[in-house]
């Protein structure tokens, strides 16, 4: 590869980040292999496992049987027996078929025999509305998985993310679901060359702020951003924090901002009716109540599965102009 | 295929353990000084010796619901499962586990399953594992008919055999899916059919007869180990007890002349009988082998018994691995 003439950072969509973070963490450990459907021969229908059969052969890069379940019990055998599994889900959807290996079985294992069993599994996914896909090939489903003791969840927002998330996923001893999102697939960003890892169980601090905390999940951080730059204008200063894991969650990153800022607003693409944003609302209360200016609020998905059609799945998805109204309301009230 | 005097014992050694243990352990359970439920193996003691018979410490085993059985037959540790039912620290789990997760990763066991079929897909996992670093080690899946309907027992045949994994997949058919008889539950009166469906051989075995599941068992786990892919074997057992417990929970599914009928065909009565005739054994030396287990246990339990409970400390212990 020739070196860039200028020391300009490297750039790289969110998909080649995936594939990147795949491939070193491959590199890096004999006892890393990747399986799931089409992620071999066919490089996975999203792309994200392009080239990794023809670098590191069929022994390590393996397609699957359209068979969840059984994916997911090779990747908890598999892992409790040394090595270290990448499974492959392919839509986060799916898990309906794999769920039993993965509450019952992957999360419980290493607590039901007393510490006696390590499972350092990882399982990619794809998540997340709004490429017309209807309602069983888009959902995002993280809380059912925040909701098991056992399992950690990553959801990343950017292409470093994705890389350094990934990366450190494989080298965690436990199991953990990185859940990316299919609308960020071509999103461009810096990422550097060598591998890194992003630590689990911290925040990302995405922007700065002073008077208002938008706490802010996988695609949504974008949309958030975009609603603070504008927010902005009208005086309203948000600090916009992705939690980049979910669970374990920094709940203490989340806490000292509140404190600071004495507003929240939680946002993920998940229905609202019991999702993330309900826990961290929770603890905000219970944490921060003191400091609150206001009722925390939550912007999230309708109480509804995805709809197909574009013109429902707009109305159906939180976007920056709904998350800058929700803030004008919490704000008005605080006033 | 000659069966070694040697061999004979080990068998016999080992269904005596577990018929011994599993005795006390519903005895324990039924008197309230074993808390929760337990699934008792008895009866189908043929089939759990006869397989681990052919095992190593280094191979791996998937259990079910009733998996005191094949921990025992797989040198499971007396003292440290009565301890594990006893809800104490020094059980194999720290008592986080009990009957139906019991587990010791040492000797290759990954643990009994309250999920039926949950075993299969992580024994098809442990096989890749073998197959993947070349160790030469096998893994079995023990199942019962009622888990053959499950879609986790499936998908695991189907990829053992589409990747020639070394594992065996091993069916005691006892004839109910807890109290539903197998007429009622698949309308095979053979699960080891299943096995074409899969590209695998379907062997039928006496589950009552611990010579004829270790010398079907010796085939399949060669066949495993020589890298020609799993094998479907399915040995027709009985449960002498109920689903739960020794009496149960009084539910009516079965008639007591079956139960007689299937007590007759005692696995361990007829290994002693063969045991006897063919001359390598006196009957004086085989109620020996009842006798010292029998101290083994009560050892065991008075172990279990008097073992400190688990500290509050430990409640959040391993969840996850902080290393």
């Amino acid at each position: 590869m020739t070196q860039a003439p200028t020391s300009e950072p490297r750039k790289l969509p969110y998909i080649l980040a995936i594939t990147e973070g795949l491939r070193q963490s491959l590199a890096a450990d004999e006892n890393v292999f990747l399986a799931g459907e089409d992620v071999a021969g066919a490089g996975s229908v999203f792309g994200y496992t392009r080239g990794l059969l023809a670098e590191f052969g069929a022994k390590r890069v393996i397609d699957t049987p359209i068979s969840e379940e059984g994916i997911m019990g090779l990747g908890v055998g598999a892992s409790a027996c040394g090595l270290r599994p990448i499974i492959d889900l392919m839509f986060m959807d799916f898990i309906g078929e794999c769920m039993d290996e993965v509450l019952n079985q992957m999360a419980k294992m290493r607590y039901m025999f007393g510490g006696k069993a390590t499972l350092p599994v990882t399982v990619t996914t794809m998540s997340g509305a709004g490429m017309n896909l209807a309602a069983q090939h888009s959902q995002s489903l993280e809380a059912w998985l925040c909701h098991v003791p056992g399992l950690k969840v990553v959801m990343p927002s950017t292409p470093y993310d994705a890389k350094g998330l990934l990366i450190s996923a494989v080298r965690d001893n436990n199991p953990v679901f990185v859940v990316f999102h299919k609308g960020l697939l071509g999103m461009p960003g810096e990422v550097p060359e060598e591998p890194y890892a992003i630590p689990l169980g911290k925040a990302n601090i995405v922007r700065p702020g002073s008077n208002f905390t938008i706490i802010a999940t996988s695609k949504m951080v974008h949309e958030a951003t975009k609603a603070a730059a504008e927010l902005a204008e009208d005086g309203i200063d948000v600090e916009v924090i992705d939690p980049r894991t979910v669970q374990p969650l920094d709940s203490e990153t989340i806490i000292n901002s509140v404190k600071k800022t004495h507003r929240a607003l939680i946002v993920h693409e998940a229905v609202r009716f019991g999702g993330l944003g309900a826990e961290i609302a929770a603890q905000i209360q219970e944490e921060a109540f003191d400091f609150l200016d206001a009722p925390v609020g939550r912007v999230g998905a309708p109480f509804s599965p995805v709809p197909f059609t574009p013109a429902l799945e707009k109305a159906y998805l939180p976007n920056a102009d709904k998350i800058k109204a929700e803030v004008k309301r919490i704000v008005g009230r605080a006033g | 295929m000659d069966i070694s005097k040697e061999t004979l014992f080990d068998l016999h050694h080992r269904m005596v353990r577990i018929r011994i243990f599993e005795e006390e352990a519903g005895k324990l359970m039924e008197s309230a000084k074993i808390p929760g439920a337990l699934h008792l193996y008895v009866g189908e003691e043929a089939v759990a010796a006869g397989v681990m018979c052919n095992l190593s410490d280094q191979d791996q085993i998937t259990s079910t619901h009733r998996g005191h059985g094949h921990l025992v037959a797989k040198g499971g540790d007396f003292k440290k499962m009565y301890a594990e039912l006893y809800g104490r620290s020094t059980g194999y789990c720290g008592g986080k586990g009990g009957s139906m997760h019991i587990s010791d990763m040492d000797l290759g066991m990954l643990g009994a399953n309250g999920i039926v079929a949950g075993g299969p897909p992580i024994a098809m996992g442990a096989a890749f594992a073998n197959k993947y670093k070349g160790n030469g080690n096998v893994a079995v899946a023990f199942f019962g008919d009622g888990a053959s309907n499950e879609g986790a027992f499936h998908e695991a045949a189907n990829m053992a055999a589409t990747w020639k994994l070394p594992l065996v997949l091993c069916c005691e058919n006892n004839g109910y899916g807890e109290f539903t008889p197998q007429a009622n539950h698949q309308a095979i009166k053979d699960v080891a059919d299943r096995a074409v469906g899969y590209g695998m051989p379907g062997v039928v075995c006496d589950g009552m007869d611990a010579v004829a599941v270790y010398e079907a068992a010796h085939e399949a786990v060669a066949r495993a180990r020589r890298g020609e892919g799993p094998t479907l074997l399915e040995c027709k057992t009985y449960r002498f007890f109920d689903h739960v417990g020794i009496r149960g929970i009084g539910l009516s599914y079965r008639s007591d002349d079956e139960v007689m009928e299937w007590k007759k065909r005692d696995a361990i009565q007829a290994i002693e009988k063969r045991m006897i005739e063919v001359g390598v054994a006196t009957a004086e030396e085989l109620a020996a082998v009842h006798d010292r287990v029998k101290i083994e246990a009560a050892e065991a339990i008075a172990f279990g018994e008097a073992s400190p409970w688990p500290d509050e400390s430990t409640l959040l212990k391993d969840v996850y691995n902080n290393d």
